[in-house]
């Protein structure tokens, strides 16, 4: 009896195992398709669309994309790209660090109604006040540079603040009384007690900044002009349109390349992705 | 007691030294938050009342604003088809894809609830398309899985299923590409849904036990209930992105075809940036605000008629 039990207890593991890794193979089938995609003729990917792999392999797509078009190359691109997301993304940590702290351990005249305020920030899109947004930085002469995209990073993020006014409510009160007894300043208890502290949701807050202002396609599309400031995700998609010819190797081959630092962030930071996006639900 | 009074009363008279103010947490608390309050009042609450006042001029940005009064309303409701079609192309993708995109995340937290050695692996593998899926990058891998000679008609056929559609150039099956890129990305509603899973006591799937309930008995009377404020949660982020969506459609439809695809943000965006009418713009931002803020807010309202809070 307790045989055939263990029996039937082990084909349903089987099942649930195989069920779940074909389930997962088909959703990810489109992206080891782009991958593979990215070492095949250009031919290849039109005529024979459902072969998986490359016959022969090549490489020289990354060579002829990496060229890029308009007299600039992907090398200026991912340029562009590693600065919009890595200063916004330097700013928008330590700013909402700084405001976490102030909302978290600090009472103060209407922090209620600033706490409101911040979450409304995080509930507004950006798609609702782009228009208003743009009209401003182009009265200050600012649209054609990164100003505009990377400075209000610089001023907390609702999701950020967030995520730091939660992780530092975790921390005993009874730390910042003692630092207090030995004669140390609100101001001083930040940086010498709570930021040493909080490097988890400082790293949570990094990782997902950087994700978003990788991928961020429409504050460039609004902001830029000229190719010479296009990050890869504006760039990728002016070299997927027609007039620059349709050579579909290089398409994919550079759009493979779009998402390596994304897969790095995401094959290293993965805990601090999974715990980010559990503990706040943080759209991913 | 009345050692106390005289306390206070000589403390009050010492005046405070500016550093003794300044480390008051009055105004350190400020002094913390200036930052954010100077950002949201000159990135949000200006542009926002900017964009009120915009709403209801006639704007190109290159000569002054010029008031119109209602125009810009009565244009968009009464006399300009194209801001219908925007409209309903958006609905009809929130309409599908954000059910969808939570039913599929709660299936398979469900699935990968149970406990096995593989389940950090089979978590990460199915979230990844989340975290990739708004770029350009997989916008673009889209249009080409979707070409009549695509590889979703190769594989079709590959099975036997004589398909030759094109997905993309149909009024009935463009949208759809888009919509099945929404539910690609159930990564991270999933994860959400497993947070939610296993704070649910075990102590409750006991009793179920002993009383001899069935799995679905157990999904509709324990699991569902006590997932509603997580349900909740991902339905108001959830709907929020799925109005917002703009890149999908900009890249890979470009609201092609007859504007079956257009989103509402890429009509806004055009009317605003190609045609130079940003007044119009405005005015579609604040309808479209009106718009999610009112479902929000009902949504909000009728929460304590399904979502099911322990006290």
């Amino acid at each position: 009896m307790k045989h055939g039990y263990q029996e039937t207890r082990r084909i349903h593991t089987i099942i649930y195992h195989v069920f779940t890794v074909i389930f997962a193979l088909v959703m990810l089938y489109p992206l080891i398709w782009m991958v593979l995609g990215s070492f095949k003729n250009s031919n290849e990917i039109l005529r024979n669309a459902a072969k998986l792999f490359p016959d022969p392999w090549i490489t020289t797509n990354y060579s002829t994309g990496w060229a890029g078009f308009a007299g600039y190359g992907f090398g200026t691109f991912f340029k562009n790209s590693f600065i919009i997301a890595g200063v916004s993304t330097i700013g928008a940590v330590i700013s909402s660090a700084i405001v976490g702290y102030g909302f978290a351990r600090c009472h103060f005249p209407l922090k209620g109604f600033w706490f409101g305020c911040m979450l409304l920030a995080m509930m507004l899109p950006f798609q609702m006040i782009m228009i208003p947004q743009y009209i401003l930085f182009n009265k200050m002469g600012w649209v054609g540079s990164f100003l505009p995209i990377i400075l209000p990073q610089w001023f907390g993020q609702g999701f950020f603040i967030f995520l730091n006014v939660q992780f530092i409510k975790g921390i005993p009160a009874d730390l910042d009384d003692a630092a207090t007894i030995d004669g140390c300043s609100i101001y001083g208890i930040f940086p010498r007690i709570i930021l040493p502290l909080i490097k988890p949701s400082l790293v949570t807050s990094a990782i997902f900044s950087f994700m978003w202002r990788w991928d961020d396609f429409l504050a460039p599309l609004i902001y830029l002009n000229d190719p010479s400031t296009y990050p890869v995700s504006y760039a990728l998609k002016m070299f997927s349109d027609p007039t620059a010819g349709s050579d579909w190797g290089a398409m994919f081959a550079m759009a493979t390349l779009s998402l390596i630092p994304i897969f790095i962030i995401f094959l290293a930071f993965q805990r601090y992705l999974v715990e980010g996006i559990a503990s706040t639900g943080i759209k991913g | 007691m009345a050692n106390k009074v005289p306390k206070t009363v000589i403390l009050r008279k010492q005046q405070k030294t500016f550093a003794q103010r300044l480390n008051s947490q009055g105004v350190a608390g400020y002094v913390f938050t200036a930052l954010f309050i100077v950002g949201f009042l000159a990135f949000m609450i200006i542009p926002m009342a900017m964009s009120f006042g915009f709403a209801f001029t006639k704007y190109n940005i290159l000569s002054p604003p010029q008031f119109n009064g209602l125009d810009n309303f009565k244009q968009m409701f009464t006399n300009d088809p194209v801001f219908w079609q925007s409209f309903k192309a958006t609905m009809y993708y929130v309409v599908f894809s954000v059910p969808m995109r939570l039913i599929m995340a709660l299936l398979i937290a469900l699935l990968l609830v149970k406990k096995s050695k593989a389940s950090g692996l089979y978590r990460a593998l199915f979230y990844l398309p989340s975290i990739v899926g708004s770029s350009v990058a997989i916008a673009i891998l889209w249009k080409r899985m979707f070409a009549s000679d695509g590889v979703v008609n190769s594989l079709l056929q590959a099975v036997g299923i004589d398909c030759n559609i094109a997905w993309l150039g149909r009024t009935d099956t463009a949208i759809w590409t888009l919509i099945i890129l929404a539910v690609w990305q159930f990564g991270s509603s999933m994860l959400i849904f497993l947070s939610g899973l296993k704070q649910i006591p075990v102590a409750l799937y006991e009793v179920a036990d002993v009383e001899g309930a069935g799995p679905f008995t157990r999904f509709f009377k324990i699991t569902l209930p006590m997932l509603t404020p997580t349900v909740f949660f991902n339905l108001i982020n959830q709907l929020i992105n799925g109005f917002m969506a703009f890149t999908q459609s900009y890249i890979i439809t470009q609201g092609k075809p007859r504007n079956s695809t257009l989103f509402y943000t890429v009509y806004m965006y055009q009317n605003s940036f190609t045609y130079n009418k940003m007044g119009y713009g405005c005015a579609m931002a604040w309808f479209m605000i009106l718009i999610v803020g009112t479902l929000t807010l009902i949504l909000f309202k009728t929460q304590n008629k399904w979502v099911y809070y322990e006290s």
